[in-house]
């Protein structure tokens, strides 16, 4: 049998072979293969970005916890530096009213004892005054329980008139 | 060694040349009428059916005719009888003999429809390929669109490789699907026959994708569908190509039509060559020893032959590749749309 030459019989087998092949793989074999295969393809495609969108809206979902975590920390920060300053004008404030208070009062116990103290130097000028007429009188009474003595005085007051 | 002149010499030609062709017998081993052999049937059409054992005709009455050209046939008995075997071809026995011209037989051919090696090897590949595929496919029929195991684990790379690098990447705009069938069948066609090819003893060793006859066949495919599926785009390239200035049409027009044949044509001798000549070269290389006549040449002959044959294996691929990427090119040309 010729190398470079078709044979006819062999071309025959071949064609009723091939043919056959071709139906038979086409029909039963090669469609559903590349149909499984396609469709799987397509489902991971599918799962991997599904996955991939996940991922994404987990990301998202983070940064908004993030977001929402700072905000809270800032705000808990502003509250407390409110409240620390509140306190502070708080305390400032009651110093002040206190130290007020205190001079205010030491003023009134000031006044109140100058007060007290007058009326003080009042009653022992008055009682001063009254032991002094007491003592006036009773030196007054004495020196004029006679007659000689109240010549006496005449005599002496006189004088001291005469000089004058 | 006087005495190795009187025995028959070894025709490395001759016996690489029985191998590389096609018979109506299996040989297995042996020499001549004393080997073994598996003898196919014969299928003639010579007014009517006839139908014999390759046997007949191989164990017939053999005639030497020494001469200028000495030429050598058998002549077929029992169911056999009026046909002769002459280089592994049939012709028709007139005057009690085949008559010769220039060393060549004169006389008619049957209409040989013989299974022979070449055809049995073609009905036992395409056997196996189904095997392979139709379970293949039952996985998937059983299983669903789910992760590949066993043999489907090793054959869809290669589907889908031939799928998407082949037929997708050559056929554009969605049209692949209409060829990936024939795409996939050729390259596995092409594959399991290049493979069963290597392996020396039956049911392998036939050189089924080395022969013209097959490669012939698939090139005629290819050329067919790309001319029938060939668009009005497809056809205004060949008749009308655009900026060619209308004087060199008269020149251009019949190289296009030649070259709507030289592609599959190209691919016809592409594939024939590289697994003939790969069948040859083992044959060669295992000669060494027998020419020599000595089984130290092995030494050498043996490695070569090892490496080529690996090498074949690489080309075994490579070839079922090339024939199914290039029929893809060349179709895809074919249904490729204006884009001017």
């Amino acid at each position: 049998m010729s190398l470079i030459l078709p044979d006819f019989g062999l071309l025959f087998w071949t064609g009723i072979t091939f043919c056959l092949l071709l139906f038979i793989l086409a029909k039963f074999v090669w469609k559903p293969i590349l149909n499984a295969v396609n469709a799987r393809g397509q489902k991971i495609e599918e799962a991997l970005l599904e996955a991939e969108k996940a991922r994404q809206e987990m990301k998202a979902l983070h940064a908004e916890n993030e977001r929402i975590l700072k905000e809270a920390r800032a705000e808990r920060d502003v509250i407390l530096m409110e409240a620390k300053s509140t306190s502070l004008a708080m305390i400032e404030e009651a110093k002040n009213k206190s130290k007020l208070e205190g001079v205010k009062m030491i003023e009134a116990a000031k006044k109140s004892i100058e007060q007290e103290r007058n009326a003080a130097i009042s009653e022992m000028k008055s009682t001063v005054a009254n032991l002094s007429i007491e003592i006036a009188e009773k030196l007054v009474k004495e020196t004029l329980s006679s007659d000689s003595k109240q010549k006496q005085l005449a005599d002496q007051l006189a004088e001291e008139l005469n000089f004058n | 060694m006087k005495g190795s002149t009187k025995e028959e010499s070894f025709n490395v030609s001759e016996f690489i040349m029985h191998h590389i062709q096609d018979a109506h017998e299996w040989h297995l081993w042996g020499k001549d009428s004393s080997a073994t052999s598996i003898y196919l049937p014969v299928i003639l059409w010579d007014n009517g059916l006839k139908l014999f054992n390759a046997k007949h005709l191989y164990h017939g009455e053999a005639i030497h005719i020494e001469g200028e050209e000495p030429v050598h046939y058998t002549v077929g008995t029992g169911a056999a009888k009026g046909y002769a075997l002459c280089h592994e071809e049939i012709y028709k026995i007139k005057k009690g003999g085949l008559q010769f011209h220039e060393g060549h037989p004169t006389n008619v051919h049957p209409m040989d429809f013989s299974i022979t090696k070449n055809v049995l090897a073609l009905f036992i590949g395409s056997f196996l390929l189904v095997l392979l595929m139709v379970s293949t496919s039952n996985f998937y029929r059983k299983n669903g669109a789910v992760a590949p195991k066993g043999l489907a684990k090793f054959l869809e790379p290669i589907i889908v490789m031939v799928q998407d690098d082949i037929a997708k990447a050559n056929i554009h705009g969605g049209k692949h699907k209409r060829y990936v069938g024939f795409l996939l069948t050729v390259f596995f066609f092409i594959l399991i026959n290049n493979l069963l090819g290597m392996i020396p003893v039956f049911p392998g060793g036939a050189n089924l994708t080395g022969n013209i006859t097959v490669t012939f066949f698939l090139a005629v495919c290819t050329l067919l569908i790309t001319v029938f599926s060939g668009n009005k785009n497809y056809w205004k390239h060949i008749f009308a190509t655009p900026g060619v200035p209308l004087a060199l049409l008269p020149i251009m027009i019949p190289i296009e039509i030649i070259g709507i044949f030289t592609k599959p044509f190209a691919l016809m001798i592409r594939l024939f060559a590289n697994m003939t000549a790969g069948h040859i070269i083992v044959l060669a290389l295992i000669s060494i020893i027998f020419i020599n006549k000595s089984e130290a040449w092995g030494l050498l002959s043996v490695p070569m032959a090892l490496f080529i044959s690996v090498l074949e294996l690489l080309v075994a691929f490579l070839q079922a590749y090339l024939f199914a990427t290039l029929s893809a090119l060349f179709i895809g040309a074919a249904v490729e749309e204006d884009h001017h």
